[in-house]
């Protein structure tokens, strides 16, 4: 018997039982924008990037499960347009300066704020007071370019078994800390090789002494658009 | 126990002594730390090192918690934390001008702790004494009906650091005014005789006779309480829960303060109803940190119903039913009335709203099968229980069965509790509580609606104006705008942070309504508002978003000339003035000539 | 193709940046040529002009960042028709904007009171010297703004691209591989 599918787009995207929309169209090949979510992780639904118009109303591709015969709206003007918003917000509410930034062409919210067009942030800046915590050996923590997607609070907790990261604080104020009591990434248990490092989605992890071995122009997404990239959910080593 | 501290605390001590009342449960962590916040003032680093040794949670976590509710703080707040209740209705009463006045009697600048580390005053969301306002907590204490007399002498307190014990007990009164009985508030019942009258029934007749007299949630939305019942005792699990939702967080909402405050039994009562109809055998009371004054009264109420064997191990003598209930207190986040974000708070996390489904009556507290009901829902099952589905029925409309308790409060010449049979006009309403010329009326809380006088026909119930009970009246001179500003910060300030658009959006639109309000406007921002409020409505996570922009997109219907007046500019505007975005450099530099101001735009010129 | 009835009066200028966004506009080497046939510059860095005439589109490099950038950015938009926010700064105020998260007064301190040298301690007090605004600001938060093209400094081919669209008379939304932040 062939797997149930549902349409995305017009297209059938086949389905195991229990996946969400987002797994199944990650597993096919198939590109629906998201930031927070990773196949390996289970889904968070909290950038909302993935938003999909399905059964007559928007919902999340991550959290909400695939259905046979679903037909599910993705690549729509309507739907691009709320997602640059989306995208936009996270651009205001920290301080993004791509050009000092190692992860830029491998920065997974500059493709995807490329691939939906976005040419302004659009809203008034917050300018958070973020310091950065340069403190680690072999990492360097810039909290001005968080986007709050946890990936490496979960991939530190089930992968890395070290509770290494998480969020804090209340709406606007949320941010991430790291698990030492002088609250200095140094004084934690992390390692260059953790999975937590590697799963960060734009460069507030970044490893120290890596500097611009591929030059700017020439990294993965300056290479390719994001929705063209195979697997648009792997992590994106530099080199 | 609330108390200023007279002498300093051991926090280790304190977090021992937490911990311990708690059996040491991880889960326990949001009343442990609410615990030691109330022994130490705050929760200080030694405190944290116990919890995390002992807990073996790991330090993130306890302080991701920590920082997620407003009244527990990692650093020092003041030996005297004063929070003036900022509810519209408290705006409107002079609660503004009282904290101004406390802030400058104490030369305090307002969010700050005063240098000697005495005291610090600001504002927090709704305390629910909107019925008595204008209100404060100091230290968790409720505290309304102020005056500038009474300002006046709560800073000398300060001031001579008199202990929060020995202030005068009457400035802590809580008054429970109900100005209208029906149905439930009427009824008054022996203790268990709700009880006896379910047992009588039977647990499988019981929620179907609940579910035959069409009782839904008295939240607000409304779902049906005998399905909600009758689906988790069908859930597989090993065991149930069932939890009653004291968050009464919505501002304007004060009834489960009442109910609780005056009839707890029918609260207890209702919710053993629901454990012998489920088969839960433990409860949980959440009960929002502004009601703490409560604690003690209800603590006292559960202690004699153990004694009355209406509650504990074979209750009324039936082997096999057994439930108990621990209160659990909430710590300000508004967010957890929201049912999933609520047994978050309740297994000892950040108050975030999960993914749903699974819903709670299939995986909730500790992912076991948990119903979430409001106070007034327990409440009114006992009526249910004792009069029969068909006595209840006939109470209210086809579509909202019973009775409904409303808080009424703002403009009126009798603010207090209002019990009616559900279809009741608000032109009724306003008649009994003495609204006068009222021009608007926010149904439910900030999420509801904003009616116009012209519509004042409309009725309470599902069918039309649904509500969690609060009905805030304003009158003629009231500026709608100025409400809604007052509610759109409400929403930015609960905002959880989960999830992008309502993190960041409650914000933006926090931050467009004061462009207007500043006098900044135009209908570039209008646009601009109208987009934001789309947004929130459809990306958002939980209700807290989706319903964030619903006093805007309410005024801008009813009201857009309130909108119209703020849009002072024809052309786009920056969102502060340019002219005191130089003002520190001209202080710096000691200059005032023509280049360092930034001329008024003069309109039109372009 | 048919040929435009008058040429766009184009104007430039360059607010708190770097010229790096001008420089990128040169680089349209030979495409220039066609460009200047279509276009004719006015206040501009390009021509030395310093007043801003009647235009049809006004291009801005650089963010706000004192009394100065201000008075200029609002000349530009009373003047042209369509306005432009080229680069970086100008989109989210760039590298002058990294100091917006220190006060003004402890900036001002730190650079002319504490560090010995310029000024011998006075913090300058010129009226010729424009005052920096306690803020740095892109230019959308200022006045609003018709067209951005991001990039420090954005492509070459961006600029054309919108320079194109803009005399073709229509809004063409910027090819996603034009679009570059960094």
């Amino acid at each position: 018997m062939s797997a149930p599918t549902f349409l995305l787009d017009g297209r059938p995207v086949a389905f195991a039982e229990g996946q969400s929309i987002l797994q199944a169209a990650v597993a096919a090949g198939a590109y629906i924008p998201h930031l927070c979510f990773h196949p390996d992780f289970a889904p968070h639904g909290s950038c909302k990037v993935c938003t999909v118009r399905v059964g007559g109303r928007e919902a999340a591709a991550c959290t909400t499960r695939a259905v046979a015969g679903a037909v599910v709206e993705s690549d729509t003007p309507a739907l691009n347009d709320e997602r640059r918003a989306l995208v936009q917000m996270l651009f205001v509410e920290g301080n993004h300066f791509c050009p000092s930034c190692e992860r830029s062409g491998d920065c997974k919210l500059q493709a995807t704020a490329r691939d939906l067009g976005m040419t302004t942030p659009h809203y008034d800046h917050f300018y958070p007071d973020r310091p950065v915590d340069a403190s680690h050996p072999e990492l360097l923590l810039d909290f001005n370019r968080c986007i709050l997607c946890s990936l490496c609070e979960r991939a530190s907790r089930e992968v890395d078994r070290k509770n290494a990261f998480a969020l804090s604080g209340r709406g606007i104020r949320t941010r991430l800390i790291v698990n030492s009591r002088t609250g200095r990434l140094a004084d934690t248990d992390v390692r260059a090789t953790d999975r937590a490092v590697h799963v960060c989605p734009v460069g507030a992890i970044l490893p120290k002494r890596r500097g611009f071995a591929t030059p700017l122009g020439q990294r993965t997404f300056d290479l390719k658009p994001i929705s063209a990239v195979a697997d648009s959910s792997a992590e994106i080593e530099e080199g | 126990m609330c108390s200023a501290v007279r002498r300093e605390p051991d926090p280790a001590e304190a977090a021992a002594t937490a911990m311990a009342r708690h059996r040491h449960d991880p889960h326990e962590l949001v009343q442990v730390l609410i615990e030691v916040q109330e022994a130490c003032g705050w929760i200080p680093p030694p405190a944290i090192d116990c919890i995390q040794a002992r807990l073996g949670l790991p330090r993130a976590r306890i302080l991701g918690v920590a920082t997620f509710y407003a009244f527990l703080h990692i650093f020092p707040r003041g030996r005297y934390r004063i929070l003036f209740s900022d509810n519209i209705t408290d705006r409107m009463l002079g609660s503004e001008a009282l904290l101004q006045r406390l802030c400058r009697s104490l030369w305090v600048e307002r969010g700050r702790v005063s240098e000697d580390g005495l005291v610090s005053v600001d504002t927090t969301s709704c305390t629910g004494l909107c019925d008595q306002g204008p209100a404060l907590l100091v230290n968790g204490r409720a505290m309304g009906r102020l005056t500038p007399a009474r300002i006046d002498e709560v800073a000398e307190k300060v001031r001579e650091a008199v202990p929060l014990e020995d202030w005068p007990a009457a400035w802590f009164r809580v008054d429970d005014p109900v100005r209208r009985r029906d149905a439930l508030l009427s009824g008054t019942w022996p203790p268990g005789e709700a009880l006896r009258a379910g047992l009588a029934r039977g647990a499988e007749a019981l929620v179907g006779e609940v579910k035959a007299s069409r009782l839904r949630g008295r939240g607000g939305a409304g779902f049906p309480t005998g399905q909600k019942w009758a689906a988790c005792r069908d859930a597989p699990g090993r065991t149930r829960y069932l939890v009653c939702n004291a968050d009464e967080g919505e501002p304007g909402n004060f009834k489960d303060r009442v109910l609780l405050s005056t009839a707890a039994d029918a609260v207890i009562e209702g919710m053993t109803l629901g454990a012998l109809a489920t088969g839960a055998r433990r409860g949980f009371l959440y009960l929002r940190g502004e009601y703490r004054f409560l604690l003690a009264h209800l603590e006292d109420v559960l202690a004699r119903r153990r004694a009355q064997r209406l509650l504990g191990e074979s209750i009324l003598g039936h082997e096999g039913f057994d439930f108990d209930v621990a209160i659990h207190v909430g710590a300000g986040a508004y967010v957890c009335g929201e049912e999933s974000a609520l047994i978050e708070s309740l297994e000892g996390r950040r108050g975030m709203p999960r993914n749903r489904p699974p819903y709670p009556v299939t995986q909730g507290y500790l992912g076991e099968p948990t119903v979430v009901n409001n106070v007034e829902t327990f409440a009114s099952a006992c009526l249910v229980a004792l009069h029969g589905a068909k006595w209840y029925a006939r109470l209210g409309t086809p579509e909202s069965a019973g009775t409904k308790l409303l808080c009424v409060s703002g403009d009126c010449a009798r603010p207090g509790t209002y019990e009616y049979p559900f279809g009741v006009s608000l032109r009724e309403v306003l008649s009994d509580c003495g609204a006068g010329e009222a021009q608007a009326v926010q149904v439910s809380g900030p999420s509801g609606a904003t009616v116009p006088a012209a519509e004042f026909g409309r009725r309470i119930g599902f069918e039309d104006l649904p509500t969690a009970g609060a009905v805030m009246v304003f009158g003629r001179e009231r500026d709608l705008f100025e409400v809604a500003r007052n509610f759109v910060h409400f929403f930015a300030h609960e905002s959880c942070g989960f999830c992008t658009p309502c993190r960041v959006g409650t914000s933006l639109l926090r931050n467009m309504m004061d462009k207007l309000a500043h006098g900044h406007g135009s209908p570039y921002d209008f646009a601009e508002i109208e987009r934001l409020n789309r947004l929130l409505q459809v990306m958002s996570h939980c209700g807290l978003g989706h319903s964030a922009c619903n006093p805007v997109l309410g005024t801008i219907a009813k009201f857009r000339p309130a909108y119209q007046r703020r849009l002072a500019h024809e052309e786009f505007e920056p969102a502060f003035d340019l002219d005191r975005a130089l003002a520190a450099a001209r202080q710096m530099t000691g200059r005032d000539d023509a280049a360092a101001h930034v001329r008024e735009e003069e309109e039109g010129t372009a | 193709m048919d040929a435009p009835v008058r040429k766009l009066r184009v104007a430039t200028t360059s607010l708190a940046g770097c010229f790096g966004c001008h420089m990128s506009l040169l680089d349209l080497d030979e495409g220039l040529i066609g460009l200047l046939e279509r276009i004719e510059l006015d206040r501009s860095p390009l021509t030395d002009t310093k007043e801003v005439g009647e235009c049809d589109v006004g291009i801005v490099e650089g963010g706000v960042c004192n009394a100065e950038n201000v008075e200029v950015l609002r000349e530009f938009r009373r003047r042209c028709k369509v306005l432009v926010a080229l680069g970086a700064c100008a989109l989210n105020g760039g590298l002058p904007a990294q100091r917006n998260v220190l006060s003004l007064p402890l900036l001002l301190q730190e650079v002319y009171r504490a560090e010995p040298g310029a000024e011998h301690g006075r913090i300058p007090d010129d009226p010729e010297l424009p005052l920096p605004l306690d803020r740095v600001h892109p230019l959308h938060e200022v006045v609003r703004i018709d067209h951005f093209i991001p990039g420090c400094p954005p492509p070459a081919e961006a600029i054309g691209a919108v320079l194109g669209s803009l005399l073709a008379g229509e809004a063409r939304p910027l090819d996603p591989a034009l679009i570059h932040f960094d």
